[in-house]
Formats: C-alpha cells, structure tokens, sequence
C-alpha cells in the first residue's frame, strides 16, 4: 500500500524531477514571447501560440513531440510537407494590394535591393562555418518574410526551422524600432524632407487581374523551385483581384489564413525543446538574423538615395527601407519618419509600393536561390 | 566546389537573378499598363 502510494507520488513529481535548466530557459523564452504579444502588441497572432507552443514543449515528459504526440502530428503534417507557408501565402495574397507597385513599376526594384542582405548574410554564416544549406536558410531571415523562411528551412534545414522561424517573426515584428535608426544614419535631414510626388490611380482591372498570373509564369519559368511559393501568393492575389470568388478570398484571407496561423505557430514553437534550442549556434543565428534585416534595411535605403541621386531629387530615400517584405509594417514606418521630418510629407502609397514590390521580392529571392543551388547540384 | 565559390555563385549569380527577374516583372508590369489602361468610368 505504502509502495503504491510512493509509486503514485512519484508519478507526479517525475515531469519536476526531469526538467533541465534549458527547459527552464525556453519556458522563460515562451513567457517573454506571450509578452511580446499580449502586452506589446508585437505580432500577437503568431508570438501567442509559437510561445505557448514553446512552453508546452518543454514540459518533460508530456511528449508532445515523439511520435503520435499531438504537436508532431500538426508539424509533421503541415511544416515538413511544407503545406502551413504555402496555405498562408495564399491567405497573404488574398489580403495584400499590389496596386501601388503596378502604379510605380519601379518600385520592384526597391523591392530587389532590400533582399541584398539574404546574400551578404548567406556570406557571413558561411564564413562562420556553417554549411552550404544552413547558410542560406541564415541567410532567409533576412526576407523578412516568415512564410518563406519555413518553407526554405523545412526543406532543407529542419533542425534550424525553430531559431529561424523565431528570428525572422520576431524581427518582423520589431521593424518599427530597427528601421528608424538606420534610415537617419544613412540620409541627410535634406533627403528626409523630400516630397514625392501624389500618384493618381493608373492600374486598370485587366492589369491587376494579368498581374498575379504573369509573375507566376515569368517568375516560374526563371526560377521553378520557388514556384509553389510564388503561385500560392499570386493564386490568393488573382482570387481577390478577379472578384469573381469572394466566398474563396473571404475563406482565404480569413479562416484559413486563421487556422493555419495557429497550427504553424504552434509547431514553430515546438520546435523550441530546450536542450535542442539553448546552444550557441541559436544565439549566432539569431544575431546573423538581425543582421541580415538591418542588411536589407541599408541596402534598400541606399538603392533609395541612388534612385533620388538618379532623379535629381524626385525620390526620397527612405522608401527604400520599405523594400524589405515585412509588409505593411515597413511602409508604415516610413511614413511616420518621412511626415516627422516634413510635415508635408506623405510617403504611405510610395512605400507601400517598395513594400509590395519587397513582398514579391522576397518571394523571388527565395525561388532564385532554390534554382540556383538545383542548377549547382546541391539540392 | 569550396564555400567561397559557392558564396560568391550565391552572392552573384542568386542577387544578380533576383535583380534581373525583377527589373523584367518591372518592365512587364510597365508594357501591361499601357497595353491595358485605364478605361473610361473604370475606378
């Protein structure tokens, strides 16, 4: 009776007696993650369940992520197939407006220059001995774009998706701070005050339907191992600008867009095991991600002042920070610094062109860099 | 092949595409516009 009792006892204190100071450290990290997004506002839709997720994998014992545990099941079915960044894509097409880019073509190119920091920070890892494929899925952060960072670390560094997938989210969300700082480095106050001018609206309905279909065959043609991330976009797009699916485009920008959220962030935050996550490589990755997104930051703003350079003056730089794809928060930020310099300045639909054309950028970076390394052999 | 070659194959051959795709989605987006523009009444 006795020994049953202690047996019984035992049982409720073994989840105690098995936990390591790592799985501490990644509770404390799920805890400050759920407060990052309950009481900063900081992409609450993803940072609540990656940090619930983080918690309730670092429980001992519970075994959430061995086989048949429930989490595996969701990661297993939607991370490793890759299914949860393609269904959000969809979701994002379905929500983004590329109007301001198809008025400002041009703006692509800013949404070119703001990926050159994927690159220089595919260099860097490389030259801190990472290997080929765990550099360039590094070197993704700095898409600032989480759908494509899973889906290019699912792929090919698995062991990298947690590190990774909470770099790039978490430093999407904290765009609003890491921006401002770089963009007043690198332009005169006199580049600030630039006022651009107010684009009417010139983008016919034909055009916009045309465009979601016409990046996807280019974009595909050029780059085919980033097709499924490009079609799935353009596919979101082409429903909301056709008009002719609204039940479809609801259900995508909506309740899909919703559920797959909360199944990917779950599992992104399973991914977050303690004595898998607490290594030092997680704190380079995490550096090399900051990096990666002040990269981009720089880049787009000095392509920015190459373009004011170009235009004597037409151009104000800090669109150029919108470049990168975390959208539309970017935009928003240069909004804000633009007007703060020159209350007559209004920046909005400009950088919400850079932003889009950044969106459609990441996405090509990433489809780019996938064909590069089939047609080198490494994939 | 060594890290370096491939970084560098990534750094040009990876940013140089990206560049070049998206410099000719700019120029087809610009081609479509006026192929298609706005139509009278059209919002």
């Amino acid at each position: 009776m006795v020994e049953a009792i202690v047996n019984g006892l035992s049982g409720l204190i073994a989840g105690m007696v098995n936990l390591q100071w790592a799985n501490l450290v990644m509770i404390a990290v799920g805890g400050l993650l759920l407060y990052l997004g309950i009481k900063k506002d900081f992409e609450p839709l993803l940072l609540v369940p990656i940090g619930f997720g983080a918690i309730l994998v670092n429980i001992p014992l519970a075994n959430l992520m061995e086989p048949d545990g429930f989490l595996r099941i969701i990661y297993d079915a939607g991370v490793m197939t890759e299914l949860f960044p393609l269904l959000i894509f969809v979701g994002i097409g379905a929500m983004t407006d590329f109007g301001p880019v198809l008025e400002n073509p041009y703006t692509f190119l800013l949404g070119a220059a703001g990926q050159f920091g994927i690159f220089l920070t595919l260099l860097l890892a490389l030259a801190l001995g990472f290997k080929a494929l765990d550099a360039v899925t590094i070197g993704i952060i700095g898409a600032c774009d989480g759908p494509t960072v899973i889906y290019v670390a699912s792929q090919y560094a698995p062991h990298l998706l947690g590190p990774v997938s909470v770099a790039a989210y978490s430093y999407m969300s904290l765009v609003p701070l890491l921006q401002p700082p770089i963009m007043r480095a690198l332009t005169t106050e006199k580049e600030r005050q630039v006022v651009m001018k107010t684009t009417k609206k010139t983008v016919s309905k034909t055009t916009r339907i045309l465009f979601p279909i016409v990046i996807t065959i280019v974009g595909g043609l050029i780059a085919p191992m980033g097709l499924p991330l490009l079609a799935s976009i353009m596919l979101g797009n082409l429903m909301k600008e056709s008009g002719v699916v609204p039940r479809l485009t609801n259900t995508a920008s909506n309740e899909l867009a919703n559920i797959v959220t909360l199944l990917l962030g779950i599992s992104i935050g399973a991914t977050m095991s303690g004595p898998v996550f607490v290594q030092t490589t997680t704190l380079i990755i995490l550096a090399l991600g900051f990096l990666a997104i002040c990269l981009d930051t720089a880049c787009g703003v000095l392509f920015g002042k190459a373009l004011c350079a170009l235009t004597k003056g037409k151009v104000n730089p800090l669109i150029g920070a919108a470049g990168i794809s975390a959208f539309p928060m970017s935009a928003r930020v240069v909004q804000k610094e633009g007007f703060r310099y020159n209350r007559k300045n209004y920046l909005l639909m400009h950088a919400m062109g850079a932003n889009a054309g950044g969106q459609v950028g990441s996405v090509m970076a990433a489809a780019v860099m996938l064909s590069v390394l089939k047609g080198m052999g490494i994939i | 092949m060594d890290k370096w070659t491939f970084g560098m194959t990534m750094l040009i051959v990876g940013m140089g595409g990206t560049l070049l795709t998206l410099i000719l989605l700019s120029l087809i987006m610009g081609a479509l516009k006026r192929v298609f523009p706005v139509k009278d009444g059209e919002e």
